[in-house]
């Protein structure tokens, strides 16, 4: 069905920002624009999600010009619960950033550039179009540079640079392989390469372009061995940057994997044993250098890295199953991410370090607020019948069907080593007695307003209670993925919907 | 032609790649910059060059007769030009303001953060 509506999302999120952009220094202003923004953005994108789910794909071509000619906009339901779980992440992210950003860093334009990498993480979910994807990707990674080095302390910087090249050259490898995919089909509707794609003669060539995606996307969502930007940089930035960058932008490459290696390339033997092995890999490292961190953003860091192989792992066994437990697993994962990030935060804020070795004592002086992030942690980790716990359900009894025991052994000891983890951050930082604070300017959480400390809480207690609802009811997430995962693997009434004739 | 350009793609993304494996920060930013040429080059080769014949109809037909150049590799590359300029921009400035802060152009030596291995 055709709806020019579905790009409402990213049309507000640029207005918001052109807005924000005109209050440069009111403060105050900017704050109230951006969460009275996003909160009109998640309503629209709830709607989005209703409609889509009862009517069908929405499509919408650019300047109505018909596809494959024109700029085709797709909006499936795996596009629409991903617009929806970003607009409900960028709004916890934006009330917390009332409280938890500098009035320095709002005053260089931090809200205006937050909804500018929101308005390309949704841009990107709706492309149907390769190119239309590469320039969403440019919007997501030249607004993260900005967030990444505004304040530009030194480490910062530092991590910068890192993250600067990496995504520059993924971005260059992504092209690389659209000019090789166009000089191939002459196409670059994702639809319409979906079915010249089949007739290509040259098939090493298309296999090449496989690889490059890969490669590109693989970069973006920090999968072993491409992942050494993501832990030098994620760690730099303050923890409600972080948080939209550990929560959306490594499952913005996911997504682009899900949808090139399942509508555009079907994966043959030889690519999923690659799949396979990066999976396997990209658990066990990430684990492993989870393991001896004693810094809590570093630690996280590494655990997202651990936890995109998951989500990899789901498309290498490339079964509607474990694509089920793949998407799960994706929707937990944002949630969860931002989540974390923005406890981090609220960890540093009330004693001022993000040291292991130097926090404690954190259950005894605020026992409600360790219980709801103990439940984020018990989901993370994936204690039945929590939300981590359904979508490993999955991947574990496919990966047994499969027989890829390397692939289960993996899973199997990345989710000790996690749980490990974890319950060494909630040892030292929670449990542990002996509490120094270094940084009394930065430990000010006691000395905020109580409105300013409700800022800071309140996101962190709703996104745990949707942590929660997705454990609880799991029925629900599972219907929705399977739904997806259906369409994922039987992508023609995608094709149709870009390719209906004009009414 | 088409050779020429094949080699030419080819001895860019070589150098550049080259240039990127080396410690200096400058040097680190041409690699990105040849890099991104010489895909905006490829896209350019796969448009099919021939020339002389613009994508236009002619007056008293409806549609493009015999040969001509395909317009979009060249919207493209225009768009990536224009994107890769940007983000050069930033990179370079970037550069600068981390030579300013650490006072060195050699990227093994900005670990000050990385104190717990």
């Amino acid at each position: 069905m055709t709806d020019p509506f579905i790009i409402l999302p990213v049309l507000l999120h640029l207005l918001t920002a052109i807005l924000l952009i005109f209050c440069w220094k009111k403060v105050r202003a900017q704050k109230i624009i951006s969460v009275a923004g996003n909160l009109v953005i998640v309503l629209l994108a709830f709607g989005l999600w209703m409609k889509v789910w009862n009517l069908g794909i929405l499509t919408m071509q650019g300047g109505g010009w018909e596809a494959p000619f024109g700029i085709t906009f797709a909006a499936d339901t795996l596009s629409a619960t991903l617009m929806l779980l970003t607009g409900i992440a960028g709004l916890a992210v934006a009330i917390y950033s009332c409280a938890g950003i500098t009035k320095n860093r709002i005053q260089f334009g931090y809200f205006p550039i937050v909804h500018f990498l929101l308005m390309g993480l949704n841009g990107a979910f709706l492309a149907g179009d390769i190119f239309n994807l590469y320039v969403w990707f440019e919007v997501i990674i030249i607004s993260s540079f900005v967030l990444m080095t505004l304040g530009g302390r030194k480490p910062q910087l530092e991590g910068a640079i890192n993250y600067v090249t990496m995504n520059l050259l993924a971005s260059v490898i992504f092209l690389t392989a659209i000019g090789i995919l166009y000089g191939l089909t002459g196409s670059l509707n994702m639809a319409d390469l979906s079915i010249k794609i089949a007739d290509i003669e040259n098939r090493e060539l298309v296999h090449v372009t496989a690889i490059l995606f890969f490669v590109g996307f693989g970069i973006k969502s920090a999968v072993f061995p491409l992942y050494f930007w993501l832990p030098s940089s994620y760690n730099t930035p303050p923890s409600a940057i972080a948080a939209i960058f550990g929560g959306l932008l490594t499952k913005v490459g996911i997504y682009a994997l899900m949808r090139v290696f399942t509508l555009i390339y079907i994966p043959d033997s030889f690519l999923k044993g690659v799949f396979l092995f990066v999976a396997g890999a990209t658990l066990v490292t990430g684990a492993l250098g989870a393991l001896g961190k004693t810094d809590i953003r570093r630690l996280l860091s590494y655990l997202i890295i651990c936890h995109i192989g998951y989500m990899l792992a789901g498309l290498a066994l490339y079964t509607e199953q474990a694509m089920t437990g793949a998407l799960f697993y994706l929707f937990h994962d944002i949630v969860i991410k931002t989540n974390l990030f923005l406890i981090a935060g609220l960890i540093y804020k009330i004693a001022g370090t993000y040291k292991m070795s130097e926090l404690g004592g954190i259950y005894r002086r605020y026992p409600k607020l360790s219980l709801v992030m103990a439940a984020v942690f018990f989901s993370l980790v994936g204690i039945p019948p929590l939300s981590g716990f359904w979508p490993k359900l999955y991947l574990i009894s496919e990966s047994l069907n499969s027989g890829s025991y390397i692939l289960l052994a993996s899973i199997l000891i990345a989710s000790f080593i996690t749980m490990y983890v974890i319950a060494k951050l909630w040892a030292e930082v929670f449990w542990k007695e002996p509490m120094v604070v270094t940084d009394l300017k930065a430990a000010g959480f006691d000395a905020l307003s109580n409105f300013k400390k409700q800022l800071l809480v309140i996101p962190v207690i709703a996104l745990t209670a949707l942590t929660l609802y997705m454990g609880f009811g799991a029925q629900h997430i599972a219907v929705l993925a399977e739904r997806i995962s259906t369409e994922l693997f039987h992508h023609q009434p995608y094709i149709d919907a870009v390719f209906e004739p004009k009414n | 032609m088409e050779f020429l350009l094949v080699l030419l793609i080819g001895l860019l993304y070589a150098s550049g790649t080259y240039m990127m494996f080396r410690r200096s920060m400058v040097k680190l930013l041409l690699g990105l910059i040849l890099i991104g040429n010489g895909a905006n080059l490829l896209i350019f080769l796969v448009g099919d060059i021939n020339k002389g014949n613009p994508p236009v109809i002619p007056r008293d037909f409806s549609s493009l007769q015999g040969v001509y150049s395909d317009p979009i590799p060249q919207a493209l590359i225009l768009t990536a030009i224009v994107i890769s300029f940007g983000l050069q921009a930033f990179a370079i400035v970037l550069l600068k303001r981390v030579y300013l802060v650490t006072g060195t152009d050699d990227l093994d030596q900005l670990n000050s953060d990385d104190q717990d291995i």
